[in-house]
Formats: C-alpha cells, sequence, structure tokens
C-alpha cells in the first residue's frame, strides 16, 4: 500500500438536537502519492465534510482513515496538531489569512508552530512566496492584496512546510476564471514537483487540471474516474 | 512555538484595539494605583509613629501627678505638686527594674538673644534625662550633675529655638535670657523632629533641674517636679518597673487601700506601640479596599477577554488548522491578559507612587513607598491577569478546530 491517504467506510453524523444527519454513508477511497484528485458533487453531497476528515479537521463517527499508513483515529488532539501542521496544507476559499498581519508572516505561520527560528522562517517563507510568483509582496497584508493574491499567500503557505498533501476546498470558488486559471497552473506546477493535491471544486474546467476525479451523490461516491489527462 | 513569537502576537492584538486595551488596563492601572498609594499613606504613618517611638527613648515610664482635693477643689490630672526630687531618687534606688530617673520641670516662656526673642517650652532635668530620651548633644556640652547640684545657669537649646536666636552663628558661649535670667549656652541637642502628639520637640530649652525649680516655676515647696520620667532596664520588665513605682510611691505618699492616688505613671512606648499597630492595620485594611478594585478590574479583564475570544475565533481555527495544539492557543490568550494587567500594573505603580508624593507634598502626610509594596502590586497585577485570563484562554483553547473555522 503505497496510498498517502486510504479511507475505508467513512461515515460521519452530525447530531443537532434530537436529529440526526448522516452527512458521508460509507466513504471509501484510497490517494496515492504524487496524485491530484478533484472531488466534485452538488452542493450539501459531503464534500466539505470529507475534506474536514482528510484534513484532521474533524473526526469520523465511524471508518479508518490511514495517513501515511498511520491511523488517524488512534490520535489525540496534539498529535492531530502535529498532522495538520508537518503533513498537511490547507487552502480554504475563502483564504483565511489573519488580518493585519504582513504576508511573509502568514506563510511563515506553520513553522512558528513548527517550532523552527525566525531566521529560517523567514527563509522559507520567501522561497514559498517566490514558487508562487509573490515576490515582493512580503510586506502587504492581507487587505493590500487582490483576491488572487490572497490565495497565492494561502497556497505558500500550505507549501511552506513541505506537505505530503495539499488538499484545497473550492479553491477558486471566490476567484473569476482568469485568477482561477492562474491558480491551476500553480497547482498543476506543485502537483508535477510531486506534491498529492486533493481539491473541491464546482467547475469542471477547474477540475480537467487534475487527473482523477471523484463525485459525490448524498454523502456517498457515484463515481471515480480518470480525467484523462496524463499526469 | 517561541516565546517572543507568542509575546509579538499578544502586543499585535493589544495594538490593534488601543482604545479598548488602555480602557480595560484602566481598572488595573487604578486598583494599582490606590494600592501603591494607600500603602504609602499607611506606611509613612507608621514610619513616623515608630520614628517617634525611637526619639522618645526606649522602655519609658512616665509619672505625673495624679488629681488632689485640696480645699474642696480637685486640680486636674498633673496639676498637683505631689512628686519631690525626693521619689527620683527612691525611685533609682529601690526599684530593682528600674535602670534610671529623671524628675523635671515644666515652664513656658521668653528666650532672648541680643535683639531676637522667642517663646519656647523651658524644661529643668538632671542628666539623666537626656539618657533616657537619648538625645544627645551635636556640639558643646550637656548639662552635667555638678551643673544641677549648683544650680548653674547654663542651657541646652534644641534645634529650633538655636535657628531661631542665633540663625547660622553659633551659639555656644553666648549669654541668653531665659524669663529675664541670664544663662549661658553650653550646647546644642540633636535634632529630634516632631514628637508623637505632633509638637516640635526641638522648641525647647534644657536648663539644669536645680535652677528651674529656683528660678523658672514658682513651686510651694522645695524639691517638687512636674513629672518623673523612667527608664526601665529592658522591654520585657517595663511593666514590673511600672508596678515596683507604683507600690513605692504609694508607701512613701500614704496611699492606703480604697484611697485615690495622688500620682499616675504612663507607658509611653505602649501607647505608641498600640498607635503603631493601629497605624499599620488601617494601611492594611485601606489596602484591601483598594484591592478590591483591583478585583472590580481583573473581571473587566475576564470579561473583554472574553469578546476577544469570540471576535477572533476564526484566527484561533486557522491557527489550529495550520498545527497550533491547545497549548499554544492557551498560552497566547493567557500572554496577552498578563501582557494587560501586567503594563495596567506597572503604569499603576507609576501613577500611584506619583499620587502619594504629590499628595505628601500638599497635605503634609508623610507616604513612604517600600520596595515590597511595588515588588508586591507588580507580581499581584501579573497574578490577576492569570487568574482572570485563564478562563477566558481555556476557552479559546478548547474550541474545535472545524467549529472556529466555520465561525461567522
Ligand atoms: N456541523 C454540522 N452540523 C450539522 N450538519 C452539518 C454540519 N456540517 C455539515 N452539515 C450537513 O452535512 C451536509 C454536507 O455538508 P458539506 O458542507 O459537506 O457539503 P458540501 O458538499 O461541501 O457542499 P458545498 O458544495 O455547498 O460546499 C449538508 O447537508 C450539511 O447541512
Ligand atoms: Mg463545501
Amino acid at each position: 500500500m503505497s496510498d498517502v491517504i486510504s479511507l475505508t467506510d467513512i461515515r460521519r453524523v452530525f447530531t443537532m438536537g434530537d436529529q440526526q444527519f448522516e452527512a458521508l454513508k460509507g466513504i471509501s477511497f484510497g490517494v496515492a502519492a504524487g496524485e491530484f484528485v478533484a472531488i466534485m458533487g452538488a452542493s450539501g453531497s459531503g464534500k466539505s465534510t470529507c475534506m474536514n476528515i482528510v484534513g484532521c479537521l474533524d473526526r469520523p463517527t465511524s471508518g479508518q482513515y490511514l495517513l501515511d499508513g498511520l491511523d488517524v483515529g488512534a490520535m489525540d488532539p496534539n498529535q492531530l496538531a502535529d498532522i495538520r501542521n508537518k503533513k498537511l496544507g490547507f487552502v480554504f476559499q475563502g483564504f483565511n489569512l489573519l488580518a493585519r498581519t504582513p504576508a511573509v508572516e502568514n506563510v511563515e505561520l506553520p513553522l512558528v508552530y513548527a517550532g523552527l527560528h525566525a531566521k529560517e522562517r523567514r527563509q522559507k517563507a520567501l522561497i514559498a512566496m517566490e514558487q508562487v510568483g509573490l515576490a515582493g509582496k512580503e510586506n502587504n497584508h492581507p487587505s493590500q492584496l487582490s483576491g488572487g493574491q490572497q490565495q497565492r499567500v494561502a497556497i505558500a503557505r500550505a507549501l511552506v512546510n513541505n506537505p505530503a498533501v495539499i488538499l484545497a476546498d473550492e479553491p477558486t470558488g471566490n476567484l473569476d476564471s482568469t485568477t482561477s486559471e492562474e491558480i491551476m497552473v500553480l497547482f498543476t506546477a506543485l502537483n508535477k514537483n510531486g506534491i498529492t493535491i486533493i481539491m473541491v471544486t464546482h467547475e469542471h474546467d477547474v477540475a480537467a487540471y487534475a487527473g482523477r476525479q471523484i463525485t459525490f451523490k448524498d454523502g456517498k461516491i457515484i463515481s471515480d474516474s480518470p480525467t484523462g489527462r496524463t499526469v | 512555538m517561541d516565546f517572543s513569537q507568542t509575546l509579538k502576537i499578544a502586543l499585535r492584538a493589544l495594538r490593534t484595539n488601543k482604545m479598548r486595551s488602555f480602557l480595560t488596563m484602566l481598572g488595573i492601572i487604578i486598583g494599582i494605583a490606590a494600592v501603591i498609594a494607600m500603602m504609602a499613606v499607611g506606611t509613612g504613618a507608621s514610619y513616623v509613629i515608630s520614628q517617634q517611638i525611637a526619639s522618645i527613648g526606649s522602655n519609658i515610664i512616665l509619672v505625673i501627678p495624679g488629681s488632689t482635693t485640696s480645699g474642696g477643689l480637685r486640680t486636674g490630672s498633673g496639676g498637683a505638686q505631689t512628686l519631690s526630687n525626693d521619689d527620683v531618687k527612691a525611685i533609682m534606688n529601690e526599684c530593682p527594674s528600674v535602670s534610671t530617673a529623671s524628675g523635671t520641670v515644666r515652664s513656658s516662656g521668653q528666650i532672648v538673644y541680643g535683639n531676637m526673642n522667642w517663646s519656647t517650652v523651658i524644661m529643668g532635668g538632671t542628666p539623666e534625662l537626656f539618657e533616657i530620651r537619648e538625645w544627645p548633644v551635636t556640639s558643646g556640652r550637656s548639662i552635667t550633675q555638678q551643673d544641677v547640684d549648683s544650680a548653674g545657669k547654663v542651657c541646652l537649646l534644641g534645634q529650633t529655638v538655636a535657628d531661631n536666636l542665633f540663625g547660622s552663628a553659633d551659639p555656644i558661649g553666648n549669654i541668653v535670657r531665659i524669663k529675664k535670667i541670664p544663662f549661658t549656652v553650653i550646647g546644642i541637642l540633636e535634632s529630634k523632629g516632631q514628637s508623637p502628639q505632633g509638637t516640635d520637640q526641638d522648641d525647647t530649652v534644657f536648663v539644669p533641674l536645680r535652677t528651674a525649680q529656683r528660678n523658672l516655676v514658682r513651686s510651694q515647696r522645695a524639691g517638687i517636679v512636674g513629672a518623673i520620667i523612667v527608664k526601665a532596664k529592658s522591654k520585657e520588665v517595663i511593666d514590673k518597673a511600672e508596678s515596683e513605682i507604683q507600690s513605692l510611691l504609694n508607701q512613701r505618699h500614704r496611699i492606703t487601700n480604697g484611697k485615690e492616688p495622688d500620682f499616675s505613671t504612663r507607658n509611653l512606648s505602649e501607647i505608641l506601640a498600640v498607635a503603631e499597630k493601629s497605624a499599620k492595620a488601617m494601611s492594611l485594611l485601606l489596602g484591601a479596599v483598594a484591592s478590591i478594585s483591583l478585583i472590580v478590574g481583573g473581571i473587566g479583564i475576564m470579561n473583554i477577554m472574553l469578546v476577544s475570544v469570540t471576535e477572533r475565533t476564526r484566527e484561533i481555527g486557522i491557527r489550529m488548522a495550520i498545527g497550533a495544539k491547545k497549548n499554544d492557543i492557551l498560552l497566547q490568550f493567557m500572554t496577552e491578559a498578563v501582557l494587560l494587567t501586567m503594563l495596567g500594573g506597572v503604569i499603576g505603580i507609576a501613577l500611584g507612587a506619583g499620587g502619594a508624593t504629590i499628595v505628601s507634598r500638599l497635605l503634609g502626610w508623610p507616604t513612604m513607598i517600600s520596595v515590597q509594596s511595588v515588588i508586591i502590586a507588580f507580581f499581584f497585577s501579573a497574578a490577576v491577569g492569570i487568574f482572570f485570563g485563564f478562563y477566558p484562554a481555556r476557552k479559546a483553547a478548547g474550541l474545535n478546530p472545524i467549529d472556529a473555522l466555520r465561525y461567522e
């Protein structure tokens, strides 16, 4: 098993008062190292719920999740924090940058929690920013950057700690088509460098950049197939 | 995660809401300033009292004449002329717990030098008086037994009297007139400052006891003293000395059971010790009242930190998603709270110290800022931050990453 991510019969039940809602009804799939996967499906089909579990932000109600062969379900919150810090990188639809904090410091953030020293942090952050084409914008605050640039900062932040997997939940959802294309070109380049990417999207032309497409419907996977694009 | 980074984040958060941070701090500032100022006033008062205790001399018992009924007329306490030189001698010789004693007489009048004059207190005493009161001369010499025996016309000037009559000139050897009688100035006494009753102890002229008895006070009989000042051998035997004196004088004055004594004794240091104790208790009480405002300030901190945690839920979510552990978040918010209170503490200490200084300048109150109270105030303000910051910080750290990220 060379899968970085392996989900087996993952279920997630939300309880609201006396009501129960099963958002994931037995999801199983594996992602091999170096894959670029697009997850699609109607709104409310459970894509984000699944991503949050894969991202160790949420725990499944049942089922097994192995990340790099390790059973995530058995880990305590601190170990999960470590996993998020070292193995995973997040890119959100809403960017989720810290306001009133210079871009470069946003990028440095994972390294702060990894315990690196200031000099090393800055060095790595600058490299990551250059990688996403943001050299020269280091000291801009998020409010002084365009949406596309903000998403690049978020990607640089996801990259900076050399994660095994980047998880992106609708990374282009707030961007126009040209900017979306730029971001996808960047993702493709990163994927070529060996980073595994799992991305949720509603747009077919965005999904087309991925090598494999998984479609969700009502908490279940209804299709899982290569897009035809050779990775 | 290194602490300098935590500190940086906390400072940034405080700077983001400058006004709010300041207003939150204000509670702590006022609390700490009040504590510092109150402690300064209290410590100053008890310091002054303890100084006065020292200035009176230690282990002192005062014997004063009691009220007597003569011809149907009761005189006030101390008004009678019942104590004599012989009583003094007897006390010195027959009371084993007494170290030494001196009879004193007291009068007031004018003292004149050249064209300068000054109204002051004139005290007659024996050399023992200066020993008992631990009151040395700064220049010249003190009164000797020979001065007393010969009723010599010599005097010692208190610092205030010397300043007022002679200015910067050297008074020693000069002739002054006390109640029109010429006296030679033989010495200047060391400055003692205020007495516990608030009078200037340096505003006094001392003459030999016998000189005073003969020339300065009009007594019905010779050898009458106005009061006897006694020094006990040690602090432990003060009470014993006091009862020895009482029984001796009862015997000498033929006070039998049921008869009211014609004298009374007072243990001065005891009175002052009580005063000192109550001053200390007062300052503690004031400090306690002031620290209530600190607690109120602390609740303000807690309130604002809770608001801040709610406001920054999303930020907390982002940090957690990126790898912050519970403890990182806890430490971050604790640092913020403690930074607020410690900053408030430092400003409060400065304000309190400044306020105390102004009070002492304007009102003439003795204030004293002890290093101890500053250190206590500083650590107390930090403790307030830790105590009231913990709950909000724990709330932040306990957030579920996914809920925090989704928070709108
Ligand atoms: N915390 C929650 N509590 C209760 N129900 C939830 C919670 N989170 C998600 N759900 C429900 O689970 C279902 C799946 O939600 P999810 O966010 O995964 O959808 P999605 O596929 O990401 O949709 P979209 O494309 O709109 O983002 C929805 O019906 C939603 O109402
Ligand atoms: Mg979603």
